[in-house]
């Protein structure tokens, strides 16, 4: 269907400047995901390539053709609102066939394109409704549905799951998965849920104040963070992040003192290190394990149960508070002392500037570590 | 608070209430029993006089010799010849007048007041300013405004007549308040000046109560503007532009001070309420003015119980 491409796309409103020169290429058949925290611009960079918002400078190109002065309409583009923007007076067939009234269809052909796109989203039996006596999944399944019958060439969605309760939002996350690999289509999602990112995006693209901080497929964003922000922005809950001196430097990895005392390995690319440098160790809670072998030595301080998973707020001699998660219900109490295992491999090292070192091990290395250890502690 | 009170009223059969609701429902009686007062003196109490001095002879030169006739004043017979408001040809001129000046100047209001608006509703630099300048016309007193467009419409001094004359469309000057065939016009066109910003203030606050949202789907789904307004916007206002018409219809049906400071009582302009203040005060007939008095204030609740329900069934349907 169709490949977009952002050439240092700019967007000033008035002397502020919210988006610094973007540069994406988003291929055909793709579904992209932007995430990043609020005010990062994600919304704006979709509402420029929606042509809702003009673009300051840069070039916007989708397949291959300039459309930086081109309506919405001409760039072939459809979109789906946070806050679904159904027309409250129109049923679900008028609200559907609105937008294709003026165009060159005739009535049986905007009636086929209707009933299909009803048919996909399991809509038929509701389109004598008015928005108003539909519930929210519904009510974004029009809107979805009102952006099918149009045949785009990019589907834009600008958080779409957001208005919706928890579980409605995991059920619309698969049909959208499922929607998109029925459609075929180039689609541009918007999200701060980084969840919902993980799970939908063939690549996610991470914002942060206007700029791409990161783009990459979910595993690689999970695994090979670029830096500090996308390391602690990707994952829940999220990396823990200590400040650390390298003490000692080998072919495969370094070692890093933590502030409290505690020294700890990690097999990152060193080459650009020296002994002394100030560096940050980051590990993910689900990565470190409660163990009599652990180096990093707390205090538990609050600990959350989730049935299935728990908590472990540790906090650490120097006062640093870290989160330890664990399968299954914790062992520990309120209280306790407890030693912390990280494995050198799960560690990830951010230089002075915040830029991640680039890991030796990583991704399916981790697997076995995982039930090694978890063996291990059983009999303790 | 409100729904225990409602749901034990609901109950059926007993009406028992406890001490907690019954001090409830005293504090409410003892809060609203001022505003009951005042309405009941300054409203109630004339509205039934004027009522009752509809059913008498009562003359302004000797009140003290005022007798109940029943509906003479309305209607009643002398030797087979029928007398009363009801067969007063001046009276349904009147009536008349004010109807056509109704429908008339509510229906010009409703579409400059709108265009006005859609104007103001736009994004643009000194919006404020415009805002403001679009009001004064509606805050200037309607005495202060109509002598102001009496003397600019003057058939001799007027502005208006030496604008006219000064550009040559016409060739001599209009008698725009004394001409009978242009009077009402005249009457239409002031109101029309003085009261556009009220509907365009109404019609604006509907306008900014829409979501902005469908505007941008719209937008991306290159519906063209024009089929915007009249298939989304204008449905989604009506409810705020009915209001405004019932407002604005009740207000021109009562029409006095405009006519009357232009035209003074010339039949050609003469609305219910000049009627009613010929008979009161140049004719001295307070039993027969105040007949008229009722019978328009009958018309006027009948008009507006008309109205309410036909809008009402209208809302309904798209409820």
């Amino acid at each position: 269907m169709a490949e977009l491409i952002l050439k240092n796309v700019v967007k000033d409103f008035g002397k502020t400047r919210v988006i610094h020169g973007v540069d994406l290429h988003i291929h055909d058949q793709e579904l992209v995901v932007f995430v990043g925290p609020s005010g990062c611009g994600k919304s704006t960079l979709l509402r420029l390539i929606a042509g809702l918002e003009d673009i300051s400078d840069g070039e916007l190109f989708i397949d291959g053709e300039l459309v930086n002065s081109r309506s919405p309409k001409q760039r072939g583009i459809a979109m789906v609102f946070q806050s679904y923007a159904l027309y409250p007076h129109m049923t679900v067939y008028q609200n559907m066939a609105f937008g294709l009234e003026l165009s060159k269809f005739s009535k049986a052909e905007i009636k086929n394109k209707v009933l299909e796109a009803a048919r996909i989203l399991e809509l038929s039996e509701l389109l004598d409704r008015l928005p108003k006596q539909l519930s929210g999944g519904q009510r974004q399944r029009v809107a979805i549905g009102r952006a099918i019958v149009r045949d785009p060439r990019v589907f834009l969605f600008d958080e779409p799951l957001s208005n919706l309760d928890a579980a409605l939002r995991v059920q619309m996350r698969i049909e959208f998965a499922k929607l998109h690999r029925e459609m075929n289509a180039t689609m541009i999602y918007v999200t701060h849920d980084q969840v919902e990112a993980m799970t939908l995006a063939s690549r996610i693209v991470v914002l942060s104040a206007g700029r791409v901080e990161q783009v990459g497929s979910p595993l690689e964003l999970y695994h090979h963070p670029r830096n500090l922000f996308v390391a602690e922005f990707i994952g829940s809950p999220k990396m823990n992040i200590l400040p650390a001196e390298v003490v000692n430097i080998t072919d495969q990895s370094i070692e890093v003192s933590l502030e409290e005392g505690t020294w700890l390995k990690a097999t990152v690319d060193s080459d650009s290190l020296t002994v002394g440098d100030r560096v940050s160790f980051g590990v993910r809670p689900e990565h470190m394990w409660i163990s009599e072998i652990g180096d990093l030595k707390g205090t538990v301080e609050v600990i959350e149960q989730l049935g299935e998973n728990h908590y472990l707020h540790v906090r650490l001699a120097d006062n640093r508070l870290i989160t330890v998660q664990g399968h299954g219900d914790a062992t520990l109490k309120h209280g306790e002392r407890c030693c912390i295992a990280i494995p050198p491999e799960c560690a990830h090292i951010f230089n002075g500037d915040g830029l991640a070192l680039q890991r030796l091990q990583t991704g399916a290395d981790e697997q076995p570590i995982i039930v090694e250890r978890v063996v291990e502690m059983e009999p303790a | 608070m409100t729904f225990a009170v409602l749901q034990r009223s609901g109950s059926p059969g007993k009406t028992h209430h406890s001490d907690l609701t019954m001090e409830k429902i005293r504090s409410a009686w003892l809060f609203l029993l001022p505003m009951i007062i005042t309405l009941a003196a300054v409203a109630g109490w004339p509205l039934i006089r004027t009522i009752w001095l509809g059913f008498t002879n009562a003359n302004l030169t000797d009140l003290t010799v005022t007798e109940f006739i029943g509906f003479e004043n309305y209607l009643s017979f002398y030797e087979g010849e029928a007398y009363g408001l009801l067969v007063d040809p001046d009276w349904w001129n009147a009536v008349w007048n004010t109807v056509w000046f109704t429908l008339v100047s509510v229906s010009l209001e409703t579409v400059f007041g709108m265009g006005v608006a859609l104007i103001l509703h736009a994004n643009f630099k000194g919006r404020g300013i415009v805002r403001t300048a679009v009001l004064i016309p509606w805050a200037i007193p309607t005495i202060v405004s109509a002598q102001m467009w009496g003397w600019m419409l003057h058939d001799q001094f007027g502005v208006v007549n030496e604008i006219l004359l000064t550009l040559g469309i016409i060739n001599n000057p209009i008698a725009w308040t004394a001409d009978p065939d242009i009077a009402m016009w005249a009457v239409i066109m002031v109101d029309v000046w003085k009261t556009t910003p009220f509907m365009a203030l109404l019609i604006l606050a509907g306008l900014q109560m829409l979501p902005e949202d469908i505007y941008e789907a719209a937008h991306v789904d290159g519906i063209h503007p024009v089929k915007v307004f009249f298939n989304v916007t204008l449905p989604l206002i009506k409810p705020a532009l009915l209001v405004a018409v019932i407002f604005r219809a009740l207000d021109a049906l009562r029409i006095f001070d405009l006519i009357y400071v232009l035209t003074s009582s010339s039949t050609s302009t003469m609305s219910m309420s000049v009627y009613a203040r010929q008979q009161l005060v140049d004719f001295q007939e307070m039993g027969y003015g105040s007949a008229a008095t009722t019978l328009l204030f009958l018309i006027i609740a009948a008009l507006t119980v008309i109205t309410i329900t036909a809008g009402k069934l209208k809302l309904g349907e798209e409820a």
